[in-house]
């Protein structure tokens, strides 16, 4: 059981270090956050698992989307501008 | 570096770095090993001097209970600095939508969507009152359970209604939540240096290990930490959604 939670645990993390975007990236993070969580249950911590699933599931994901939410209306603001320049 | 140089210096280092994690990891411990004697000691008091069934809690909450001021802190001073750098600038201007509450329906938002999202927020908050209240006695704690009490407004952003959750908990509500939590804790220690003469010492009897009012003063560390986490977690989220859905950059 634990020797499966960290193969599974090595192939996401390859997985979310292969994505280029960060989008696929931050659903990706998701998936290996529920890895870990399944690793730290088959070793025996319980807490652990909870912080790590409430955490990579629910914060992390949630602050890297509205991040890149923002960033690409900047850009759009800024395209906008300098077509307006023009 | 061109890619051809980048693979060949791999194959150099590649397999010196695996030989040396293979001889690192055939020479580990097996699982379970511990010659420390400070773990040994705490095990075994935890549940007859602490009366607590959660030894991990036991020991942030009280044996320990100093350690997790400095935590609980450290979560209050970044949510300052997050609430600090995504206020409002001066050529920004907030979109005053209250009267608008159905206004962010994203595409792909649907009845069905809204309806799991409610079940959703009733469930996780129900499982966050208990994982916060059952510190002591399950795993979990404090801090977990008030990021699942916290996911539960998020179910509600994600099915489309971020207005709803502004209206329902607005700013005020959400830093009073988090400063009440964060004040909460260091005046419990606070009550332990006037109650029992040394601060953050359990000075409420503890219980029958097992029953809910057990462990003293760990229930309501447990309550303190998880209204802090909670109202933390929350204004994070409605500082970041208003950033991304009500700010926008424009002639004021």
């Amino acid at each position: 059981m634990q020797a499966a939670a960290l193969v599974l645990v090595a192939i996401t993390g390859t997985a979310v270090a292969l994505a280029r975007q960060p989008l696929r990236q931050t659903l990706l993070l998701g998936i290996y956050g529920m890895a870990l969580t399944v690793m730290f249950f088959s070793v025996q911590a319980p807490d652990v698992a909870l912080s790590e699933i409430v955490v990579s599931t629910v914060a992390l994901p949630l602050i890297i989307l509205a991040a890149l939410r923002k960033i690409s209306e900047q850009e759009r603001h800024r395209e906008r501008e300098e077509d307006e320049e023009r | 570096m061109k890619a051809r140089g980048r693979l060949l210096l791999f194959a150099l280092a590649g397999p010196a770095l695996a030989a040396v994690l293979v001889i690192g990891f055939t020479g580990l411990p097996s699982f379970g090993d511990y010659h420390g004697v400070y773990g040994a000691v705490v095990t075994g008091v935890e549940l007859t001097e602490r009366h607590a069934t959660d030894y991990v809690t036991a020991l942030n909450f009280d044996l320990r209970a100093f350690d997790t001021l400095g935590e609980e802190f450290i979560l209050f001073a970044s949510v300052t600095g997050v609430l600090l750098l995504l206020r409002a600038m001066r050529d920004e201007q907030v979109q005053d939508r209250h009267d608008d509450l159905g206004a962010h329906d994203y595409l792909g938002s649907s009845a069905a969507l809204r309806v799991l999202a409610l079940l959703l927020a009733v469930v996780l908050t129900a499982l966050g009152g208990y994982v916060v209240l059952h510190g002591a006695l399950t795993p979990g704690g404090g801090f977990q359970g008030g990021v699942v009490l916290a996911a539960g407004p998020i179910a509600v952003v994600v099915a489309g209604r971020f207005l709803a959750v502004r209206g329902a908990l607005p700013e005020w509500a959400l830093e009073a939540l988090d400063a009440v939590g964060a004040a909460a804790y260091a005046l419990l220690g606070l009550a332990g240096l006037v109650l029992a003469s040394v601060y953050m010492k359990n000075f409420i009897s503890l219980g029958i290990p097992g029953h809910l009012l057990s462990a003293g003063f760990m229930p309501l560390n447990s309550i303190a930490v998880g209204l802090e986490v909670t109202g933390g977690f929350l204004l994070i989220l409605t500082e970041y959604l208003d950033q991304a859905l009500l700010i926008r950059r424009g002639q004021s």
